[in-house]
């Protein structure tokens, strides 16, 4: 049995989506510049030209780092048609948590960077659990958990603030973490590899995490047996429910590994740039990582590159205020790049399934109605 | 539509020497089929033998390569289903396609609503399906809820709505293999009414029974050519059926009786929704048939049985061993399997491809594979399984959405006998496959008897649980019956006690063993 992949097919296939995508965006992009008055080709010029100064680019690739947590996260989730679009507050819960952790006792550097990355990850997953919980106990829908979760979420951040974690502090954040619990920078790395970066700019440890999880959060989406149940349950969880998958179990697990993974969305920031948790710390990547996921198409060097492309986005954006462009130009273009990849995939996907179908008909006429994918993100 | 007068009325549709290739494969050639207005056609052949692709090309789905469409003596070109719709051509799809939540009203005038001052104008709407579907004498209820109704009903509303867009050509695409004996008769009675309206019927059918008894006019399909059109008076059974399969037509016929084993599954006063103190024993070597009439709870025993339906009373056994509280892996690891009633919604993930499909439930691969996925060992068993039963797909890496009805059916019968069970579960295992299939499927699954399986069959053909059961339970409004041996049985007793016409059978030792 050979696999019935014809190789320049599936890569044209793989290809066309994305390009007929950024076609897509750039159209739009063009027309919504030129509306409101600003040379679109100037507009795209000094984003470029500021975009890829070497100061912006380590810039970019620390921002991507989160939205590469906060996309896998999500992503996760949704392969088994499981939404949870609560990363936002998982991950801010997660990083006060890690922050206070990380405060409270003394242990020697790599271990101390350890437990408190371990302690975000367990904080995440226990804000996800509760949506987990709610869905398996009750029925209620993880869409509308942990969305309300969010805000939940917020009250309980602002509490323990003001009540536990910063309770004296005149800045209202959580005391800066020692420098054994922080993450360690990648510059000397890089010297090694005999790249030099300017001064002021340093590369997050984060990254070389997210490059080490990537490739684990794949290995088990496609090598394990868990990785199996999750793809069956969400194509069809009655059929993988009859075939002795549990469905609830793989809810609860499901979750939980959501919840971890946005756990470290937090803690690019926490540990390698804010170093304390207060009222100002970041927020925002938990809804980004969504469309993070959709770009990618839940795949985790897919949500690498989207998460690549959003952070050098938002890093060249900031050129645009000193230029007279409105700089939210940037987050309409980031929403229409996600628009413009879910229809093109959908399309392709429509001219892949014709494909397949004529390739094995074998004279049999065609399969009643061809089976929808999963409907939503996970598609 | 006034009938046409005494002379040979002019073919509503016809299609002359229609050809379709797909890519290395010849789906029809030369297709001649001339439908009149007032008859019945039935177009019959096997699953794979090109009748969807030919009705694909006359409801606008697919373009013909070869060949010309007339419409009342006229050539048209289809190029799509609204094509068709326009030039009087509807499609009673096998799969409903309705929205459950809605109302049939609403259902009916979806996507054709008339409106007023662009609303909806729902009293025109309602009047218009009213008259419809007294004329046709289609009786449902306009405003009750569609996921209410029952199978039958659903297809009365697919017709309402094929009727609603003035089609004068009704497509049926295998309406029977979703019903049951009495609906069967009950969508006779309508095709009958349409017909008296002068409107013409495509039904397309493998069921010879019911071709023979519903159609005025046969064509029978094979490889992709019609190779034989004849007025259904003339027909000849026998004739027919060489034709369609080209060779004999298999039948279950009835072979050693098995039976006398250890009991291998045992229910003993088993309580769920829709089941009443269900007990039975199954048998090493035996296969024990649940008769009933759909709806009356043999859905609702079987998922007890597998373990995803919960359970309020009695007890379990499964070779011997407690599975009361057991969930369904469990249940599987003392050697349960099972064929679903719904391939699509319980055996197969359609976009998952054949090994994927393949290791689903399967104990023995997932041993292997602990942490990693045993690809390499999932994909031969695969090929195994696909060589062993006859399969036809170029590779094990195709979606299983890409196979027909009877080669997915094959797949998930391959697949639960693979695994060697000591109980199968078969809720209508032959259900909306072709002839050729259905041999295998029965063949396969009396052989496996013969090694020592223990079958619980549940189904709505009669001929197949006559032909493959040892003994037959009859479940009525939840209640099984005390089994009664096949040899004391005939298809009109059996009828009688699924209407619960017939008192039970006195309750002795020996019967109900």
């Amino acid at each position: 049995m050979r696999p019935a992949r014809t190789p320049g097919w599936g890569v044209a296939s793989t290809l066309a989506a994305p390009a007929l995508a950024l076609l897509i965006a750039l159209t739009v992009s063009t027309a919504v510049l030129a509306a409101v008055g600003a040379s679109p080709s100037r507009t795209y010029l000094t984003m470029l030209e500021f975009g890829v100064r070497p100061d912006s680019l380590v810039s970019a690739v620390n921002r991507s780092a989160i939205y590469f947590f906060a996309g896998l996260a999500v992503a996760v989730s949704f392969r088994m048609n499981l939404f949870n679009i609560g990363v936002e507050g998982q991950y801010r819960f997660a990083a006060l948590l890690a922050a206070a952790a990380g405060t409270s006792f003394d242990l020697p550097g790599p271990l101390h960077l350890a437990v408190v990355c371990l302690v975000a990850v367990l904080a995440g997953a226990l804000w996800a659990g509760i949506a987990a919980v709610l869905k398996t106990w009750r029925g209620v829908s993880e869409v509308l958990s942990t969305l309300l979760l969010n805000y939940v979420a917020t009250a309980v951040i602002a509490f323990l603030l003001a009540e536990v974690f910063a309770a004296g502090s005149a800045t209202g954040s959580t005391p800066e973490l020692p420098p054994s619990a922080r993450l360690p920078e990648l510059d000397g790395l890089l010297a090694l590899l005999g790249v030099s970066l300017p001064a002021g700019a340093h590369l997050g440890g984060a990254v070389l995490g997210a490059v080490v999880l990537g490739v684990a959060v794949h290995l088990l989406l496609t090598r394990t047996l868990y990785g199996y149940d999750l793809r069956m349950s969400g194509l069809n969880p009655a059929a993988a429910h009859a075939h002795g998958i549990d469905p609830r179990r793989m809810i609860i697990i499901t979750m939980l590994v959501s919840g971890g993974l946005a756990g470290l969305a937090g803690l690019p920031d926490l540990l390698g740039n804010t170093y304390r948790y207060g009222v100002d710390f970041p927020s925002g990547a938990g809804f980004t990582g969504i469309a993070v996921a959709l770009l990618g198409r839940n795949s985790p060097l897919g949500i690498a590159l989207s998460a690549l492309l959003f952070g050098f986005l938002e890093r060249s954006a900031l050129i645009l205020d000193i230029e007279g462009i409105p700089k939210e130009i940037v987050t309409i273009m980031q929403g229409v790049i996600v628009i413009s990849v879910v229809v093109a995939h959908e399309l392709a996907r429509r001219m892949d399934r014709r494909r397949t179908a004529r390739l094995v008909r074998e004279g049999a006429p065609a399969t009643p109605t061809a089976p929808a994918t999963p409907a939503g993100p996970a598609a | 539509m006034s009938p046409h007068a005494v002379h040979e009325p002019p073919p509503l549709v016809e299609l002359r020497g229609i050809g379709k290739r797909y890519p290395g494969v010849v789906a029809n050639r030369d297709v001649n089929l001339a439908v009149h207005p007032g008859q019945i056609h039935a177009v019959v052949g096997e699953n794979g033998a090109g009748k969807s692709t030919l009705m694909r090309i006359l409801y606008g789905e697919e373009q013909p390569d070869e060949g010309e469409l007339l419409l009342d003596g006229e050539t048209v070109r289809l190029r799509s289903p609204a094509d068709a719709i326009a030039a009087g051509i509807g499609m009673v799809h096998q799969h409903f396609m309705l929205a459950e939540n809605l109302t049939v009203l609403e259902n009916v005038i979806l996507g054709a609503e008339n409106t007023r001052w662009g609303l909806l104008d729902r009293r025109s709407g309602r009047r218009a399906v009213r008259e419809v579907s007294e004329r046709y004498g289609l009786d449902v209820d306009p405003d009750a809820t569609v996921e209410h109704l029952g199978v039958g009903q659903r297809q009365r509303v697919e017709i309402l709505k094929v009727l609603y867009r003035g089609a004068r050509v009704l497509i049926f695409d295998e309406p029977t293999a979703v019903l049951v004996p009495g609906e069967v008769r009950a969508l006779f009675g309508s095709l009958a009414g349409l017909r008296a309206q002068g409107l013409a019927v495509v039904f397309i059918s493998h069921k010879l029974d019911e071709v023979l008894a519903v159609s005025d006019h046969i064509t029978v399909i094979r490889a992709g050519a019609s190779v034989g059109s004849f007025a259904t008076a003339d027909a000849d059974p026998r004739r027919l059926s060489r034709l369609i399969v080209g060779g004999e037509l298999p039948a279950p016929a009835a072979r050693r009786r098995g039976g006398g084993g250890e009991v291998v599954l045992r229910l003993r006063g088993l309580r769920a929704e829709a089941v009443a103190d269900a007990t039975l024993e199954v048998a090493q070597g035996e296969i024990l048939g649940i008769a009933g009439v759909q709806g009356n709870g043999q859905t609702e025993l079987i998922e007890a049985i597998m373990g995803i339906r919960a359970v309020s009373g009695g007890s379990l056994h499964i070779a011997g061993r407690e599975a009361t509280h057991l969930g369904t892996r469990g249940r599987r690891r003392l050697g349960l399997a099972c064929i679903p009633e719904d391939r699509h919604r319980q055996a197969l993930a359609l976009p998952a491809t054949l090994w994927e499909n393949a290791m689903l439930g399967s104990e023995d691969l997932r041993r292997r594979s602990r942490w990693r996925v045993d690809r390499k060992a999932a994909r031969d068993a695969t090929g195994r399984l696909v060589a062993g039963f006859g399969i036809r797909s170029p590779s094990v890496d195709v979606p299983a959405a890409a196979l027909s009805g009877g080669n997915q059916q094959k797949l998930v019968v391959g697949r639960e006998l693979g695994g060697r069970p000591k109980v199968l579960l078969a809720a209508h295992p032959t259900r909306g496959v072709d002839v050729g299939a259905q041999a295998v499927i029965w063949e396969r699954l009396r052989d496996a008897r013969d090694d020592g399986l223990a079958v619980l069959l549940v189904g709505a053909d009669l001929d197949e649980l006559l032909g493959l059961s040892d003994r037959v339970q009859v479940m009525l409004r939840g209640r099984l019956s005390p089994a009664v041996p096949v040899g004391e049985l005939t298809v009109e007793r059996l009828g009688r006690m699924m209407t619960g016409a017939e008192p039970e059978p006195v309750d002795s030792a020996a019967e109900n063993r």
